[in-house]
Parts: C-alpha cells; structure tokens; sequence
C-alpha cells in the first residue's frame, strides 16, 4: 500500500507554489486592521466580554503570524482592502449594474428567480427565503433543535455552548486566515441537535447566507449530540459575487457519540474570489461524520475538511468532487486523523480540470500510536479535459500503528474518444456526449446530493463544459 | 428491387496510415438484410465504424449514401438521427450514467422532442421482458460490468427502442449463450417487421435462423469479393472461406 501511494505522488513544481516572501512586510504594514476596527465589530455586534477578547487576541496571533508557504500563489489576493471587508460601516453592497456579466447569465441559465438573483450576487436586500428559512426553524424547533444564526446563539440560551466550543477546533494559531476569521469572523449558523433527535429534513445554510449580513467571513458552529442525526447543506450552486474576494470563513462540527452528521457543500464562488476556508470536525466514539463536497467556483481555493476520529469505533467518509476551469487553480482535499481505536475513513475525491484549470489534491491521513485497527481508504480520480489543464495528486501519511489498513489509490485520464463515439453513434451531439460523460464522472459525488443540488450540480458542470 | 437505402460506393478507407477498406461496394436497399461474413481482420467492423463515421477511420476515396443523402462527410450523430444504427462488437462502458438515461437522451436526440417518459418506460419494460432482460439493468451505468453477452442485449434493446431505418449488428451473436441467441433473433425478426434494413456482420449462422437473409456478401482484405443469398452462409459454414476466390488464406 505504502508503495502504492508513492507511485501516486507528482513532484510538485515549487517554483510554481512558492510565495513570495517580500510581499509579507508590505502586508504587515499596510494591513492596517487595528484594535479599534476589531473593537467596532464586537460593538457592532454585540460581543460579550468573552468574544471581545477572543476576537483582540486572534487579531495579535493574525499579526504575528507568516503567510504559509504551501499550496498554490494568492498574492493576487489583495491584502490592503481587508480593512474595507471587515469594517462593519463599510457598504459591502455593490450594484447589480456592477456584478459581471457571466455571473448575471449563469443565474439565468441555473434558473434562479429574478427576484433571488440581486440577494445571491450580494447586492440586494433580504427577499422570501427569509421566511423559508423561519419555516424551517420553527419545525425543528418543535423537535427541541437549535438553528440560528451565530450573532444570536453567541448571546443567547445557548451562549455557554458556544463559548465552550467557539474555535476550539480550529483555533486562531491554526494559521494566518484563521486567526483572521477569530478577529473578524461575522454571520454563518448555530445548530444544536439533542440527544437522540433525528433531523429529517436537511438544513439549508442557503437560506441563512442570502439573508442580510452573511460576509466572507461566517462562521458555522454544528453540535450534534449523543445519538441524533443531522443533514446540514451549505451553499448554493449560484456563484456568490461579492466586492470583496476573500473569503475565510470556519465551520466546526462536533459530533458526539453514536450521532451522525452529514456536511454537504457545493461551492460556486465567483471568478475572482480567494477561498481560505476551514473545516474541521471532531467525533466521538460509534459516530459519523460524512462530507460531501463540490467545488466549481473561486480564484484559487484553499479548502480540505478535516476529520478528527477520536472515539472507538468512529468513522467517515468524504466525497468530493473539484471543477477547475480557465485561471483556476483549485487545491482541495480531505485530512483525517485516526485517534480512537476500529476508527475508519473513506476519502473518494474527484477532480476536473479544463482550459487551463489546475487542481491538487491532498490527502493527509494519520494514524496516532494507540490508534489499532485503523482502517483508511483514499482514492482519487482526475479528468483532464484537454492538453492545456493541470491534475495533481499529493498524499501524505503518518502511520504510527502497525495494525493499521491504509489503501491509496490516485488515476488520472481524459474522455475516451471511443465513448464519445458511442453517445454519438445513438444520435448524442459531440458537445452532448462530453458532457455526459464529464456528469457521469461526477455522479458519485451527485448522487449523495438532495435532488435539486443534483441537478444543480450537473447544471453547473454543463455550464462549465460550454465555457469553452 | 426495393429501393435504394445505403449505397457504398468504391470505398477506400484507413486506420492509423493502414489501408483497410479497398474500393468497397455495397447496396442495401429497403427492408432487406444481408449477411456480410469474411475472415477475422478483413474489414467487418471497420465497415460498420465507418458507416456510422468513426472519426478513427477516414475515407480517402469513395462514398456512402443513405436514403439518395451523401452522408460521407457528415457526422456520427447526424448519421443516426437520420436513422443509422450499429449494435457494436465491443460495446463501451460509461459510468455514471444509466442504460434507461442513455436511451432517453438518444430516443429525444433522435426524435428532437421532449419525451413522454411513462410511455418510454413502459414501451422499454415490454422490450426488455421480449429479451428476458431483468428490469434492473435499466438503472445499472450504461454497460459497466455487464457480461459479454448482456452487453450486446442491451445493445438490440437499444435498436429496438431507437428502431433505426437501418442496423448494423456487429457480432451481435458472439459471446451470447444458447436461449440469448433465440431471444436475440427474436428481437432482430421484430425490428424486420417493421420494414426496416439489417446488416448482419458474423462468424455464425446461429443468429439468421427464422431470418429471411437476402443476401450474403464474403468480405475479404477490404473488398467483398463474393456475393449469393442466403445458401452462400450455409457454405461457407461448411467450407470457411478457401474456396473463394480471392479470400486470404487462414
Ligand atoms: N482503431 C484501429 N487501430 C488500428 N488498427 C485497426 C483499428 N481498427 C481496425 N484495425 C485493423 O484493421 C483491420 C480490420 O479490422 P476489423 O476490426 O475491421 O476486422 P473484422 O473483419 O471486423 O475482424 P473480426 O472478424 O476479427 O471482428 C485489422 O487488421 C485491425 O487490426
Ligand atoms: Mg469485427
């Protein structure tokens, strides 16, 4: 198996990934995220002594801290405008005359109401989902479950939960943009799921994101308790244009024993946005946590959950699906960490790259010392669609126990001619049968989606597949 | 004699920089069904590929008409929108995608309207039950893991849905066990009776039994070298392809 994966790994071309590392020192200076904008966002919003610190020590940690130096270039990412991001007197409203074109036509063609476009492009006001979403709460409320938004749960009934768990996953030294988030951090969702609760209907953050004061910096807190169960959707398939093009938001899951969650994604940020993204769950004993993922959007995306199997007997399973078109470069993957004893861990990623488009992919899978029986499997499929685009496949492996089953398997191809023949031989247009064909390579990752981001999701790669 | 659907004419074609089809005659007219029999490599599926416009092979010389059309120089999918069909030697494999979503894509590329799914489903279960196909492969990804002989029932399980105004079976009987063979004929003797046109590519006379075969052409080195009705299979059966005149030798 060892020998397998290092079959599968690409040199990387460092030249290509490497930051530069004179642009830190006009960052330090010209950042100019002080104090007292940190101070005003804790009035703004109502902090509590405690997330008032919180918040002035994750800004020291942002500002001693270094860039990492890994992973592909965001110094197009321009620093100096983070002040504008995060001021909370700042109109990060643009007009919808200002939003690019492609993005107007990709709602059209996605289907989306003229009255839910100006909301997802950020540019308009509140709009029906609104209430959607207070439907949505109210039914779960009557099962005793907790869905509000980060603003109200950190002040509310259930103030002494968050504070318990608020960044205790992903703390603000994990890096440079997470201590950013700590200091900034603004919106996203708090669930709490009771013991033994079974959600039936999964949670759409959708609703929540298009309500007003979702920024690119929300922050998702999921506890689900002993036994209960919990489909959370984040997202939506439209691409989220903003005037800012950062975006580091932090979603932490806590899933306790015997519980299970389900954290699906499908991401279509804007062209030109830098996704720094960080997710991370941590799961007790018999419990799961699975991901499912897709990434079409954004600049250059920094996106791996992470998955901590700390109780016996936990397991998950990720998967994953990566579509980089023309100036993409898309570094996604999934990182687990075998604590607990019989823990097990599934990682199926997929990855298109077309025009130009690159995308990496890292795994990193961990098995501790007292972590026997561990089971891990990671595959990884990359289709290239043309000469031009870009696949990489990085794994990593720390394998402390000798008892422990880890498989790694990494394939990378193009669409086979002699299929496209096939479709076309039954009438299916050339352009028609690559992209069914291109769809039914992400159908595993589809088929774990609920119908309608399904068929977003294929819409999507339709989209992507016309973009010539 | 009926009148004229597919007419080969003098075709030359090749594969890679190897010449494979050498000046190639051929006449289908209306509702007939020839046989077309020849040694392994002589140029059997490279005819059909190139019927159907395999962008693989190209033609140097020569051309195909289809109902008085050229259509040398038109595309796979246009050729089968017009009503081209092949039941492929070694059909693909394509994940992610099902047999009954394949159909559907090509039952409304074929008709350009948007289909009445109810009535295609049920018109599918019939011809599947006509060729003892468990329903469960309509929802199985279009061919991956069928056996050899599974894959070329659902190959006729698509003509019969697309009921082509021609098909061409590519060894359509190979790999099909004895009762496959018998429902596999059937399937072929419904689509006939509709008036329709076959090529049937072969090694076997198993296939044609109950078939009117009108004739029987012996492909050889890219040319068919010899043309009868239907007791030239049965000789050939017999006696393999020596005594013809101009066959390769085994
Ligand atoms: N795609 C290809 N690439 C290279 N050579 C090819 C290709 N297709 C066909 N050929 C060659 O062309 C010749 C004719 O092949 P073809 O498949 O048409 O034979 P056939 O008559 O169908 O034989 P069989 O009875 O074995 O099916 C063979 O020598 C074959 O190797
Ligand atoms: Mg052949």
């Amino acid at each position: 198996m060892e020998k397998d994966a290092k079959k599968c790994v690409r040199d990387v071309d460092h030249s290509l990934y490497d930051f530069r590392d004179e642009d830190n020192s006009s960052f330090k200076t010209s950042a100019g995220l002080t104090p007292e904008i940190v101070s005003q966002i804790s009035d703004e919003k109502h902090d509590p002594e405690w997330m008032r610190e919180f918040r002035q020590e994750s800004l020291k940690i942002y500002n001693g801290m270094k860039m990492s130096d890994w992973g592909p270039p965001i110094d197009g990412l321009n620093m100096d405008d983070i002040v504008t991001y995060v001021r909370p007197d700042t109109e990060m409203k643009g007009k919808w005359s200002e939003v690019p074109d492609d993005i107007k036509n990709t709602f059209e063609k996605l289907g989306i109401p003229e009255a839910e476009r100006k909301s997802l492009a950020g540019v308009g006001a509140q709009y029906d989902s609104e209430v959607v979403y207070h439907n949505v709460r109210e039914e779960v409320a009557a099962q005793g479950v907790v869905y509000t938004d980060m603003e109200s749960a950190i002040n509310g009934e259930y103030a002494d939960m968050v504070k318990e768990h608020f960044m205790k996953l992903v703390p603000p030294t994990d890096h440079k943009f997470a201590a950013l988030h700590g200091a900034v951090w603004s919106g996203g969702s708090f669930v709490y799921v009771p013991p033994g609760v079974k959600v039936d209907i999964p949670l759409q953050s959708y609703f929540r994101l298009n309500a007003a004061g979702a920024g690119q910096f929300e922050h998702t807190l999921i506890i689900v308790d002993k036994g209960a169960y919990l489909h959370f959707i984040e997202g939506c398939s439209a691409p989220k244009y903003s005037v800012a093009n950062l975006h580091a938001g932090c979603v932490e899951l806590f899933v306790a024993e015997g519980a299970w969650l389900r954290y699906s994604t499908i991401e279509n940020w804007s062209k030109n946005m830098y996704n720094l993204n960080t997710k991370r769950s941590l799961i007790e004993k018999d419990g799961t946590m699975e991901w499912v993922s897709g990434s079409f959007g954004s600049h250059t995306s920094y996106l791996y959950p992470m998955t901590i199997l700390k109780g016996d007997h936990s397991r998950m399973e990720y998967t994953g699906i990566t579509f980089a078109g023309r100036d993409q470069q898309l570094d996604t993957g999934a990182k687990v960490a075998h604590v607990g004893k019989n823990t097990s861990s599934h990682i199926v990623a997929k990855s298109i790259s077309k025009s130009g488009g690159e995308c990496v992919f890292r795994s990193s899978v961990t098995v501790g010392k007292a972590a026997s029986g561990t089971k891990s499997a990671v595959t990884c499929d990359s289709l290239m669609l043309d000469s031009e685009s870009r696949s990489d496949t990085i794994p990593a492996m720390d394998i402390r126990n000798d008892s422990a089953d880890i498989g790694h398997e990494a394939r990378i191809g193009r669409i086979s001619d002699d299929a496209v023949f096939y479709l076309m031989s039954r009438g299916i247009s050339e352009e028609d049968a690559r992209a069914m064909i291109v769809s039914g390579f992400a159908e595993p990752v589809a088929k774990e989606l609920p119908l309608e981001y399904a068929v977003e999701m294929n819409n999507l790669i339709k989209l992507e597949m016309d973009n010539g | 004699m009926s009148s004229e659907l597919l007419k080969v004419e003098k075709l030359f074609a090749t594969v890679e920089g190897t010449q494979i089809l050498n000046g190639l005659d051929l006449t289908v007219g209306e509702g007939e069904t020839h046989v077309i029999m020849g040694p392994n490599g002589a140029g059997k599926s490279t005819l059909g590929n190139v019927i159907m416009g395999n962008p693989v092979y190209s033609v140097d010389s020569g051309h195909i008409y289809f109902d008085g059309q050229d259509i040398t120089a038109l595309k796979t999918d246009e050729r089968a929108r017009l009503g081209i069909f092949i039941s492929f030697q070694s059909p693909q494999e394509v994940p992610g995608i099902t047999l009954e979503q394949f159909m559907r894509a090509s039952r409304s590329a074929v008709t350009g309207k948007p289909l009445k799914v109810f009535a295609f489903q049920k018109e599918m279960k019939g011809v599947m039950e006509t060729l003892s196909m468990d329903h469960s492969y309509a929802g199985r990804d279009l061919n991956v893991g069928f056996s050899g002989g599974e894959k070329k029932k659902a190959e006729i399980l698509q003509m019969l849905m697309m009921n082509p105004r021609l098909a061409i079976l590519d060894e359509t009987d190979s790999g099909l066990d004895v009762d496959a063979v018998k429902v596999v004929s059937e399937g072929i003797r419904q689509f006939k009776k509709e008036g329709n046109s076959l090529i049937i590519i072969t090694h076997n006379a198993r296939i044609l039994e109950g078939l009117k075969v009108d004739y029987t052409h012996v492909l050889s080195k890219g040319r068919i070298i010899k043309s009868g009705d239907s007791s030239l299979v049965d000789e050939i059966e017999r006696d393999g392809f020596k005594g013809i005149d101009g066959a390769e030798q085994e």
